[in-house]
């Protein structure tokens, strides 16, 4: 998809693509069906810019055809390389602005309790998100509202756009400062699948939940894995070989 | 206004369970009978104006219908991405209130003036731009963006404003109000300063003018002020905004007209491009820059003798 689209941030996509696996696959009740259905669980994918990995979920679970995948970040594409909500069915909130998705959350969960619906909300955010500051005027306010409907869960690589989080602005220690803002907070391998499955599933406790899925960015492909570049560099075909054939995957 | 604003907000969310009020920590004790009334509508976000923004559009999105309310500026540009991806771009039905248009809130100085909101406003892609000039404008513009199940900014002024003559009719979004007849010139007037310009008519009155005014509410879309324009066969439109000279009322209606072949003479009376650096009352801010009834039927006199 990033090599027909020429497009970046595949390493982003990399990063959390365990995570979506994990939400999309195993914890979140979902009707690919009935996509706009009241009491659904809602999956806000804040880190827009690692879209690839979200359309790929999205379509493996049964939301759009497959074959939409090839038009990623192509001409007239619904698949833009920062999902929009009302280009395709699934996709919850517009991303590619960071710092948005949080807030919006906590509205869909205060909705959910109001109307009883029984929906959860899982926030997908990136670490470089961390930084913007309508992140944290959300994630001071939700706590008072006993928003135990709320998980945020944030793919922590520790590399942003252009350098490593702790020479940037450092957010250790990243658990401690969501259970000081009043959050219950775990700390997970987000590439373990059933790690990521019981930290969202365990029972919630009368006030929303921070994941801190400890991550690596471009993982599995080892020339991709930590390295800055693969923030922007799209693969080339050559690239491409290497990585599907380190992954022991068929290129799609 | 503000008064009428949550009068009528409350008696709407009594019978309307999905409408509700967002404050970012403003309005003390001024939501006491909404919050009685519709427990758990009324959410004080504190001093977090992206976070309620961005809040009110996830809301919006679950079937409510969010007001969400500030001091102008912090209402709308505080806050303007959120306003943009949260709610426009997603067609959020979240109508942004913001009190102290202008120089209502003229002593507090240049942070709390409300200058360049409505350009703001304007900008975003699919927004209704109101802006009531009086206290029953106000109370009908909230019910009819209550319903309206679109993204909305409504422009509130202060408290205390007078009834304005001639609002007391059907308030239709789109369809400036008639506060008074006339012929030849044509006072727009948009928000509560519309009081000057009628004042101003009186004064013109005196001098052999005789101005129609208008209260043009509807900022966005237009509607029919185009048309009404043309219709009143008045070769000189002046409009009067409390609001810079950029993306308000005059330029929406001065980009309208030019693309006309034949269209009246249309004349700012706004704002200066620039932030008032002294303190003063909103009234004599409105005589510093122009916009009180006096300067205003100066501007008129003094372009219609240009002509001559």
């Amino acid at each position: 998809m990033s090599a027909a689209g020429h497009a970046p941030h595949v390493a982003s996509a990399l990063s959390c693509v365990d995570i979506l696996v994990a939400l999309y696959f195993e914890v979140a009740r979902l009707d690919p069906g009935c996509p706009e259905a009241p009491d659904r669980d809602r999956i806000l994918f804040s880190k827009g810019h690692a879209s690839a990995a979200l359309y790929a979920c999205l379509a493996e679970r049964g939301f759009f055809p497959l074959s939409h995948l090839a038009e990623y970040a192509q001409d007239g594409s619904m698949l833009g390389e920062h999902p929009t909500r009302l280009a395709l069915p699934g996709i919850e909130m517009t991303s590619g602005s960071l710092g948005h998705g949080l807030g919006l959350g906590i509205g869909l969960g205060l909705a959910a309790k109001m109307d009883a619906t029984g929906a959860r909300i899982f926030v997908v955010l990136s670490d470089g998100e961390c930084n913007e500051g309508s992140l944290w005027e959300a994630a001071l306010w939700a706590p008072a509202h006993a928003l135990d409907n709320v998980v945020a869960v944030i793919d922590f690589n520790k590399l942003q756009a252009t350098g490593r989080s702790t020479e940037i602005t450092s957010l250790a220690p990243l658990a401690e400062k969501w259970r000081t803002f009043g959050w219950e907070a775990v700390e997970v391998d987000g590439h373990n699948i059933a790690e990521l499955v019981r930290a969202l599933e365990a029972p919630m406790q009368g006030r929303p939940r921070a994941v801190v899925a400890h991550t690596v960015k471009g993982k599995g492909v080892s020339f991709m894995e930590n390295d800055l570049e693969w923030h922007y560099r799209p693969p080339s075909a050559d690239d491409l070989a290497r990585a599907f054939a380190e992954l022991g995957g068929a290129e799609t | 206004m503000r008064t009428a604003f949550i009068q009528a907000l409350t008696d709407i969310a009594v019978n309307d369970r999905r409408v509700m009020l967002l404050t970012a920590d403003l309005g003390y004790k001024l939501f006491d009978d909404l919050s009685a009334k519709c427990p758990g509508r009324f959410l004080n976000m504190g001093v977090s104006e992206a976070n309620m923004v961005s809040v009110a559009a996830g809301l919006a999105l679950s079937g409510k219908r969010p007001f969400t309310y500030s001091i102008v500026p912090f209402a709308t540009i505080r806050c303007l991405e959120q306003i943009r991806n949260d709610v426009c771009s997603m067609e959020a039905p979240v109508i942004v209130v913001g009190v102290g248009g202008g120089f209502a809130y003229g002593v507090n100085g240049p942070t709390h003036h409300g200058i360049d909101d409505i350009g703001a406003m304007r900008a975003m892609p699919g927004m209704t731009v109101v802006c009531p000039c009086d206290p029953r404008e106000a109370a009908a513009a909230t019910r009819a963006l209550a319903g309206l199940g679109r993204p909305a900014y409504l422009r509130l002024g202060r408290a205390g404003e007078a009834v304005l003559p001639g609002t007391a009719g059907d308030f239709v979004l789109g369809e400036p109000t008639v506060l008074r007849r006339g012929e030849t010139v044509a006072l727009l007037a948009c928000g509560p300063v519309a009081r000057e310009a009628l004042r101003a008519a009186d004064l013109l009155q005196d001098r052999g003018i005789d101005p129609l005014v208008l209260s043009v509410h509807t900022v966005k879309p237009l509607g029919s002020l185009v048309d009404r324009v043309l219709d009143s066969s008045v070769d000189h439109v002046f409009v009067v905004e409390e609001h810079g000279p950029c993306g308000g009322l005059f330029e929406a209606l001065a980009a309208q007209l030019a693309r006309l072949r034949r269209h009246p003479r249309v004349v700012d009376i706004t704002a200066p491009d620039r932030f008032l650096h002294a303190a003063g009352a909103q009234e004599f801010l409105w005589r510093a820059v122009g916009l009180d009834a006096e300067s205003i039927a100066r501007t008129v006199q003094r372009t219609l003798e240009e002509r001559s």
